[in-house]
């Protein structure tokens, strides 16, 4: 649904909103929202106050999604009322919604990459045929909303010139442009760095000093705690309670999302390194247009230890993982595997790599660890399809493939359990139970792990953790990658920091602050970073 | 921007097509109409002429055997995520591999000499493939392009090659010398009066074998296991260590080579020697056929019945009906074609949506899906 041509927005009025009518700036009641069998949305209460931020956490498929979009009016409840302001209004879609001052973040920008911030501003809210006169209005206009809530941006850069973190603050502009009193943002911090989610925040606490209403969509406790005000936790369909963030811990928060007790922080024992099974020395690695994305880069991880690599995510990290892995050419450099150089030139280098004993659960388990159209059992052999046991000769002993799946479903509690499913029809976390029973199974020296657990619930991320740390524990090499930093300093035994390329520094997670952390994830030298977050 | 999710299975196998046929002949049928003709008694004309009697039952089965050919040529490569419509140019080709091992061994019997002439022209065929396959793998020119090419190189070798190689001195027609009988196949009226004059001949077992290696190669072997992976995900093959390149290049040497065999079908088969454009368009036929028969075997089967039908059907029409001309019969096979393979995707999306009203699982998940993806 783009916004209409026509479309002539509410400007929001200087200072002077009308007087609040009601203390609540979204009342939802009794919403219902069923397709088909399915309930997405069984009785919803809810009341944001105005000038809060509020947090809606569950997990996926809980039914967020689906309430915002009633609120957004992308869907229309069955039954339920919506009130805004304490008006009862009957939204019938999002250019409604933006008119009654209901403004929406998503995850994934929805910004032109080669128009300038003020271009992206205006796009669709234009005033007339004539773009210039517009222009010159909005940016008056913008820089007056820049001033009012500290969010500054230059008007006149290119979006695709300006970081990810920035790109938000354009996001948000354009709904304040456009008369939001009330933004809703759909996990907004699922790209950016720890320094730039602290940004968004003092944003986000700056809008609500103003009066704005902010409602945070996020399955990370650790944002609900530090920013909202009150939080409702939303269970398959249902909302399970609301509760004021002061009063509350990330332990009740999680039991209620998941419906039982779940462990938060990773429970594991002292690391024992053995021998290096992983030697990665001068490895210089170009990306698809031949820009050199790996700068000679060297690491070790021994047996029985986690080495995990921090970064903000394209600073060379998919680049490592795919060349460690065998799936891309490097350029120079070698990479040793129990004692074993892998020859990693030609397509089929990840055959080569496997055959050494080294598992890799890539980074994006849709477009690389599965063929989603396939039936589960037929990924639950993907990579090791050659291996003599399904099946000798050019044949694919199905049954065989079949019982290794029905196996791997067993281990690791995938749901549901049918190895005859389409793979596509499984859930975010349950697919990454395939991947890693697949990967795990095979008793690998080595296991190359990225982003272990993104888009995963809260429930499946204790299970895959305990999994990881199993493996360790086992005396297996594990190299993870991961830009959820809390994953990294839970999981690592040794944690490298990894920035345009390069490892720009060790860290110890028992003793490095995240913030010493976080400097170096945004390139300032590990000494430096030492100093600055030192208070 | 409403969500989609995929059909279920029978309605995209069995379903679309069928709504897509219908509209083809609704659509035929209006164009006989417009000329004057009954369109209900055209359509009896064309069953009773491809199924009514022994002799049209033939023809339309000895059309058949090439479109099992080369749809199954399309449906390999396609598997693997190829496009190839170069099957036309590599059957052409392929008479060469069949006619040179014909001719040498015409004076022995047609079981030493067919099987013997289909290596040939799998070899022939294949190779012809290849060529396109080994520009993508290593070079990263798209087989689309290339194929296309390749055809007209085709047609322009095989001009050359039977003008100035294969035509005895003593003929004025570009055509090679004439098999002997040891160097034919055998038509299935000897065994069986029921067919007549057909030419419909024991390569109709060659293509039914066909259909089942490429059931067993694409879902019972490594191989197909892996050509499947790299036409879904090609990210997902290389991360399974499988060489994408040499993927690439069997499987345009396989379909090049099934391809081939429509040289058997018309070389020994019905011509009994090499003749300028022997493949008639088949190849493209087989791309709609591959199309229509969701690139499955049964599929095939069924699509090249059908397109066979047409075929013979359509020669029978113009005998029978005056008014309906030998262009009018290429319009309403080019309607087909047009319906069922280039615009097979016009009623997905109207489908797609009326089963998501029926089917609350996938509503639940185009929920999802479009939710991730809605747009202010």
């Amino acid at each position: 649904m783009s916004e209409s041509d026509n479309m002539n927005p509410q400007r929001p009025k200087t200072a002077a909103a009308p007087a609040p009518a009601s203390r609540w700036a979204i009342e939802l009641e009794k919403i219902n929202k069923r397709f088909g069998a399915v309930h997405a949305n069984k009785d919803i209460d809810l009341k944001v106050e105005r000038g809060t931020i509020h947090g809606i956490v569950g997990e996926n498929g809980a039914g967020k999604s689906t309430l915002m979009s009633i609120l957004y009016g992308f869907y229309t409840a069955d039954s339920g009322t919506i009130k805004v302001d304490g008006t009862e209004r009957h939204i019938t879609d999002s250019r409604h919604a933006l008119a009654l001052g209901i403004g929406m973040v998503h995850q994934h920008f929805m910004l032109v990459e080669n128009f300038t911030v003020l271009e992206n501003v205006v796009l669709g809210a234009e005033d007339s045929a004539l773009i210039a006169p517009s222009l010159k209005r909005a940016r008056a206009e913008l820089e007056r909303i820049e001033d009012e809530y500290n969010l500054v941006v230059d008007p006149d850069a290119v979006i695709e010139d300006i970081s990810v973190g920035q790109q938000q603050r354009v996001e948000i502009l354009k709904a304040l442009y456009r008369g939001a009193q009330t933004l809703i943002l759909d996990e907004p911090t699922g790209v950016l760095t720890p320094k730039e989610a602290d940004d968004l925040f003092r944003v986000l606490e700056t809008l609500r000093d103003q009066g704005k209403t902010v409602i945070l969509i996020t399955h990370k406790l650790r944002e609900i705690m530090a920013i909202t005000d009150s939080v409702s936790v939303m269970r398959q369909g249902e909302m399970v309670k609301t509760l004021t963030t002061s009063e509350t811990n990330p332990e009740e928060i999680a039991e209620l999302m998941v419906g039982r007790r779940v462990l938060l922080r990773v429970d594991k024992g002292p690391a024992n390194p053995g021998k290096t099974l992983l030697e990665v020395k001068n490895l210089v690695v170009a990306d698809d247009l031949g820009v050199v994305r790996v700068k000679d880069v060297s690491l070790s991880v021994r047996a029985g230890e986690i080495v995990g690599i921090a970064g903000v995510s394209g600073n060379g990290q998919s680049e490592l993982l795919e060349s460690v892995t065998g799936m891309r050419d490097q350029r120079s450099g070698t990479v040793v595997v129990n004692g074993r150089e892998l020859s990693l030139k030609g397509d089929d280098g990840a055959a080569r790599a496997r055959a050494a004993g080294l598992a890799h659960v890539p980074e994006d388990r849709q477009h690389m660890g599965l063929v989603t159209t396939f039936e589960e059992w037929e990924n639950a052999i993907l990579g090791y399809q050659d291996a003599p046991e399904y099946g000798g000769g050019p044949f694919l002993d199905i049954e065989a493939a079949r019982r290794k799946a029905a196996e791997q479903i067993k281990r690791f509690d995938v749901r549901p359990a049918n190895n005859r499913l389409k793979t596509a029809n499984f859930s975010g976390g349950n697919q990454q139970k395939i991947v890693l029973a697949r990967e795990m199974g095979r008793d690998p020296d080595v296991l190359i792990v990225g982003q272990p657990t993104r888009g995963v619930d809260i429930g499946a991320i204790e299970f895959i953790h305990n999994q990881i740390i199993a493996m360790r524990d086992a005396g297996k090499a594990i190299l993870l990658v991961s830009v959820e930093l809390d994953e990294i300093r839970s999981l690592a035994d040794r944690i490298l920091v990894m920035f345009d390329g390069q490892i720009v520094g060790e860290a110890d997670p028992a003793t490095a602050s995240e913030g010493e952390i976080g400097l170096m994830m945004a390139g300032i030298s590990q000494s430096a970073a030492a100093l600055e977050a030192r208070p | 921007m409403s969500a989609r999710t995929p059909l279920p299975r029978w309605a995209d196998i069995v379903l679309l097509p069928l709504l897509n046929l219908a509209l083809a002949f609704l659509v035929s049928g209006l164009v006989v109409l417009m000329v004057g003709e009954n369109p209900l008694h055209a359509v009896q004309v064309i069953i009773y002429g491809a199924f009514g009697y022994g002799d049209g039952f033939g023809y339309t089965l000895y059309y058949a055997t090439n479109f099992i050919f080369t749809g199954l040529a399309f449906a390999v490569a396609a598997h693997a995520g190829l496009f190839n419509i170069g099957g036309d140019g590599q059957a052409y080709v392929a008479g060469l591999g069949a006619i040179v091992i014909a001719l040498a061994l015409d004076q022995t019997h047609w079981l030493l000499a067919m099987p013997a002439a289909m290596i040939g022209a799998a070899l022939v065929g294949g190779f012809w493939a290849f060529i396109p396959g080994y520009l993508q793998a290593k070079r990263g020119s798209h087989v689309v392009i290339t194929t296309i090419m390749f055809n007209f190189i085709a047609a322009a070798l095989m001009v050359y090659m039977i003008n100035r190689v294969l035509k005895p001195a003593t003929t004025m027609a570009p055509e090679s010398a004439t098999l002997a009988v040891g160097g034919r196949v055998p038509q299935l009226r000897q065994f069986f009066s029921f067919f007549g004059y057909s030419p419909v001949n024991l390569s109709i077992v060659v293509a039914l074998l066909a259909l089942v290696f490429v059931y067993v190669l694409v879902w019972h072997t490594k191989l197909g296991y892996a050509l499947r992976t790299l036409g879904q995900n090609p990210s997902a093959s290389r991360y399974a260590g499988m060489s994408n390149s040499r993927l690439i290049m069997i499987a345009m040497t396989i379909s090049g080579a099934l391809a081939g065999m429509v040289a058997i079908n018309e070389v020994m088969g019905v011509q009994n020697r090499l003749v300028l454009d022997f493949v008639a368009g088949s190849g493209f036929v087989g791309i709609a056929v591959a199309l229509m028969g969701r690139n499955h075997p049964v599929g095939i089967l069924f699509a090249a019945l059908l397109f066979g039908a047409l075929y013979q059907g359509g020669q029978e029409l113009q005998f029978v009906i005056p008014g309906v001309t030998r262009e009018m019969i290429v319009v309403i096979q080019a309607l087909v074609i047009l319906f069922t393979g280039a615009m097979e995707g016009l009623f997905r999306p109207a489908l797609e949506r009326t089963f998501m009203l029926f089917s609350p699982e996938q509503k639940a998940r185009a929920v999802s899906v479009s939710t991730a993806e809605s747009e202010s």
